[in-house]
């Protein structure tokens, strides 16, 4: 390895230091506030790194890593998602006066795993990152231990994890088996001279398990409500943004390399999982009473989309894609800042009876939830129309006509309980719950300005997407 | 750049609006007023360019600018005559709408008005976009505004109604964007340029089972919206619920949408397909009008009633259309403005009853001309307008209408000219049931103030004046005959 491509590595690497340090201010006994501006800094610098290492992509560290535009876009998506994450996990555990600090390494080892799967084209490189991501959050949702659905949260994403990875790593060992490499290039050349057989079939199929376990695909999305539910907003917020982001840039790679869309059966498989999704996920979501149940399914339909993306498996549904985690990552991210702004010791704010009218006594507030449930229902001036805009748009080009179909009517039934939300937020009888009381000032206004900041990304995104499509476009070409 | 002013006066003072009514719930009606106006005397002003300009039968006033280039969306408005008109329709019937919720709206004045201006906004914007992206962005963007109206502000069925509105043309819409696609990339890869503009759009060439799915595409939207029978449900439940100014909103803009749409996109993109469908469409039009007047004829709920007629009146619309002659092409011109504004009224004076009698059941009403007469008789009037009585606007507009489709097809035109006597029924039962007979209101009611009269003596004299002299509306929209599929002449 040679200092060029250490430079590449760069951003992983302060990524990684990010946890130790953390360690090493526990063990110095310092405060919370103190690990948590650490903890931005840090991700600050990795930003930094990135953009400073920008101009040497693409880079490969053979035989682990690629670290390309691709991986930085992806990467940059999740460290800026982390750095939201980050910030309203200040307010929300210090309010619940459990012993926040361990929290921190926790989260940024689950990002490095993520990470590192952005850059990963080797089996290896991908089961390291997915087994940092996965064990990190077998902690992460069971933190607050003492909650009630914590436990059983925790308990069902370990034991459906562990299966998934096991999947992973047979269907992994079968493809070795037939093609003899690990590194996606090489399982590539010999596929491209003998041909898809049996057997490599049947180990993508299980790798196709794993993905959807993360992914919360139908019929992998079982945990996806209980989940959600249960662990601390801030990491469900995680589970539904960066864990998703890097296991899809995984597979995206993966399909790259392999030209996965070449074969007619995977195009079926992925386009019955795809259908299955959007409708499950739309469905399940229609008689929700609970916030965080009802984002859960919605996120299954949403990765449901995004998979009407991946189909065609050329440039503008990659393109595509990207602007679709983009614009789904603030928005979710800005959905679940409000509810974690409202939640207070006592009771998380995720059953729908708290956002009764609350438009009128609290606007901004009731707004910005209003603009990210727009954005996810996809209504224009919001970067969730435009996303759904260029994944219609790649998926006509191909004409890949049934799941087209699918998606437009189904998120036709996604509008009922997305305008469902809405309507509490602007029903007239308003709801007599109190709102919590501020403890830490400065940190519950700076993630106000945060969501305020990301309520207007969106509806910027939403009309003038073109210097993202721009930059996502040059960065694609980084390879 | 004069059409991006209009609307950005619009969105500016919906904003300005909302943050005035917190503390001068006044000051925002006289803003929401002012801003509307303002929007009507630039419309009024562009006549002069339009009279100035030498060939009064194209685009008057284009404006193009870039918005997102890699993909070829730009920001096209133009305007023509057509457009002009439906544009003086939306900022009139807004006038109107801004001061019939003058006291109807108590609470949440701010959030209101600025509803109101944005679904404006959104309508004149689908008026004038010359970018298929750009149309489909205004296209939605006139709903979410509208949904709020119906929702906060209707009445006791108003979730269950806003939720059917949204979802059914929600459904119409996103088919018609993936039509907008489906177009975009068979003429970016016909002619190598992947653009969204109307012009660059309009002489793709596209074969004929493609373009009979595309057409359809489009053409399921609109007739959602306009709405054409069997997609008709979600009309009397929004009419009806939504506040005053919400039913006037949809009946006289709304509809009309749908009807612009169909004239300006479908037919000119897909001509050949068009014929082929013709007689169906025809059909479902005739049935419309059948069907809607039947359905007038017995309600019971005044605004119920009322939207049932319009579902009768774009039956006319439908047919109008897809029989390919310039006269009826004409008339449908004629009645969109028309219908805008009879059954605008009819809405207003069913929102004024509402105010004094807080019922909708005309069986509960009766007798009403003692106390109103004033309200009266200007009730016989819009409820002959709706008739079709000679003088008025609407009997111009569906007598060229039947005169268009008779030549190519008789037997419907017949039994489409049977819903003027059925129009006359329900007319007739509607203005006996609420005005004549004994008298069951026993609340002492007031006639109508001087903000109400304004309203209704705007609406009066625009339809009898569209009614005697209709001649220079037929001439701004003479051209629209020239996109006519010529194969079928």
């Amino acid at each position: 390895m040679n200092e060029l491509q250490l430079l590449a590595l760069l951003p992983f690497i302060v990524l990684a230091m990010a946890s130790v340090i953390v360690i090493l201010l526990i063990a110095f006994r310092l405060s919370h506030t103190v690990i948590q501006v650490v903890g931005f800094l840090m991700m600050c610098l990795v930003v930094f790194a990135t953009w400073y290492v920008k101009d040497t992509l693409p880079k490969e560290i053979a035989p682990l890593f690629i670290v390309d535009g691709q991986a930085a876009l992806f990467t940059g998506l999740i460290i800026f998602s982390v750095l939201v994450i980050g910030l309203f996990s200040y307010i929300y555990f210090e309010e619940r006066e459990e012993n926040p600090k361990e929290y921190y390494i926790l989260l940024f080892l689950a990002t490095l795993g993520a990470a590192i799967l952005t850059i990963s084209q080797h089996f290896i490189s991908l089961f390291i990152g997915l087994e940092l991501l996965s064990v990190s959050l077998y902690a992460l949702i069971a933190y607050l231990r003492n909650r009630n659905n914590a436990v059983e949260a925790g308990m069902k994403y370990l034991i459906l994890a562990a299966i998934s990875s096991a999947f992973l790593l047979f269907g992994m060992a079968l493809i070795y088996m037939e093609t003899g490499s690990m590194k996606f290039a090489g399982i590539a050349t010999v596929l491209g001279q003998a041909g898809a057989s049996p057997l490599f079939l049947m180990g993508l199929g299980m790798i196709v398990v794993a993905i959807g376990f993360k992914l919360a695909l139908v019929p992998f999305h079982l945990w996806a409500a209980d989940v959600y539910q249960g662990s601390p907003s801030p990491v469900t917020a995680f589970i539904a943004t960066i864990s998703k982001i890097g296991t899809f840039a995984v597979l995206l790679r993966f399909s790259q390399i392999i030209h996965l869309q070449h074969y007619p059966l995977v195009i079926i498989i992925f386009s019955v999982i795809s259908i299955a999704s959007m409708i499950a996920g739309n469905i399940l979501a229609l008689r929700q009473q609970n916030l965080k149940r009802l984002l859960a399914y919605s996120s299954i339909a949403h990765f449901g989309y995004l998979l009407v993306a991946f189909l065609p498996g050329n440039e503008a549904g990659t393109e595509a894609a990207i602007f679709y985690l983009i614009a789904y990552a603030i928005t979710l991210l800005t959905a679940f800042g409000v509810i974690i702004l409202l939640s207070s010791r006592q009771r998380e704010a995720d059953n729908l009876n708290i956002y009764e009218g609350l438009i009128w006594k609290q606007p901004i507030i009731a707004s910005i939830l209003a603009i990210a449930l727009f954005s996810l229902a996809g209504i224009p001036l919001t970067a969730g129309f435009l996303a759904k805009f260029f994944i219609l748009s790649a998926g006509v080009q191909q004409a890949v006509w049934l799941p087209l179909i699918v998606l437009v009517l189904t998120s036709v039934i996604g509008l009922y309980y997305y305008l469902r939300i809405i309507t509490t937020l602007f029903s007239s009888t308003v709801s007599t719950e109190s709102m919590p009381k501020t403890i830490h000032p400065f940190f519950h206004i700076s993630t106000y300005i945060t969501l305020v900041i990301m309520a207007g990304l969106l509806c910027w995104l939403g009309v003038f997407p073109g210097i993202i499509l721009s930059s996502i476009r040059t960065f694609l070409l980084l390879h | 750049m004069i059409l991006i002013w209009m609307i950005c006066i619009l969105l500016s003072g919906g904003i300005l609006c909302w943050l005035t009514a917190q503390r001068l719930p006044l000051l925002a009606k006289w803003i929401a007023l002012l801003t509307v106006i303002a929007d009507m005397l630039i419309a009024c002003w562009l006549f002069r360019v339009y009279e100035a300009f030498p060939d009064n039968t194209s685009w008057f006033i284009n404006y193009q600018a870039n918005w997102i280039p890699s993909v070829g969306i730009s920001f096209h408005v133009a305007l023509d005559g057509f457009s002009h008109l439906l544009l003086l329709l939306t900022f009139f019937l807004g006038i109107l709408s801004v001061l019939c919720s003058w006291k109807e709206v108590r609470e949440k004045t701010g959030f209101y008005f600025f509803c109101l201006l944005w679904s404006l906004a959104g309508i004149s914007g689908v008026f004038i976009a010359m970018d298929l992206f750009l149309f489909y962005f205004c296209w939605e963007i006139m709903l979410i505004p509208m949904f709020f109206l119906i929702v906060i502000w209707g009445d006791a069925r108003r979730r269950y109604a806003a939720y059917k509105f949204f979802i059914f043309t929600q459904v119409g819409s996103l088919l018609m964007l993936l039509a907008i696609l489906a177009l975009y990339f068979i003429h970016g890869r016909q002619t190598g340029n992947y653009t969204f503009d109307y012009f660059g759009l309009l002489h793709t060439v596209t074969d004929g089972a493609t373009a009979k799915w595309i057409m359809l595409g489009f053409l399921f939207a609109f007739a959602i919206k306009l709405p054409v029978v069997p997609f008709h449900n979600w009309l009397p439940d929004a009419h009806s619920e939504a506040p005053t100014a919400g039913s006037l909103l949809l009946a006289g803009l709304l509809l009309k949408t749908g009807a612009y749409g169909i004239i300006r996109f479908v037919l000119p993109f897909f001509p050949e397909a068009s014929v082929s469908i013709a007689p169906w469409m025809i059909f479902l039009g005739v049935t419309g009008i059948i069907y809607g007047a039947l359905l007038a004829f017995s309600q019971t709920d005044l605004k119920r009633l009322i939207a049932y007629t319009s579902v009768s009146h774009m039956g006319f619309v439908l047919v109008g259309i897809f029989s390919f002659s310039n006269i009826a092409m004409q008339g449908v011109v004629m009645q969109i403005l028309t219908h805008g504004i009879s059954t605008g009224a009819l809405f207003v004076m069913a929102g004024m009853l509402k105010e004094r009698l807080h019922t909708r059941d005309i069986t509960q009403m009766g007798g009403l001309w003692t106390s109103m007469p004033a309200l009266g008789g200007v009730a016989i009037l819009f409820t002959m307008a709706s008739a079709g009585l000679p003088a008025l606007g609407n009997f111009i507009a569906e007598f060229f209408i039947l005169l268009g489709a008779f030549a190519g097809n008789p037997v419907f035109s017949v039994i489409a000219t049977l819903g003027l006597i059925l129009s006359a029924l329900y007319s007739l039962r509607m203005l006996q049931k609420v005005f004549m007979g004994q008298q069951t209101v026993t609340v002492p009611v007031k006639d109508i103030s001087t903000r109400e009269f304004i309203i209704m003596a705007a609406l009066s004299i625009s339809i009898v004046i569209l009614g005697l002299f209709p001649q220079p509306v037929i001439d701004t929209v003479r051209h629209l005959s020239t996109i006519h599929p010529s194969i079928h002449e």
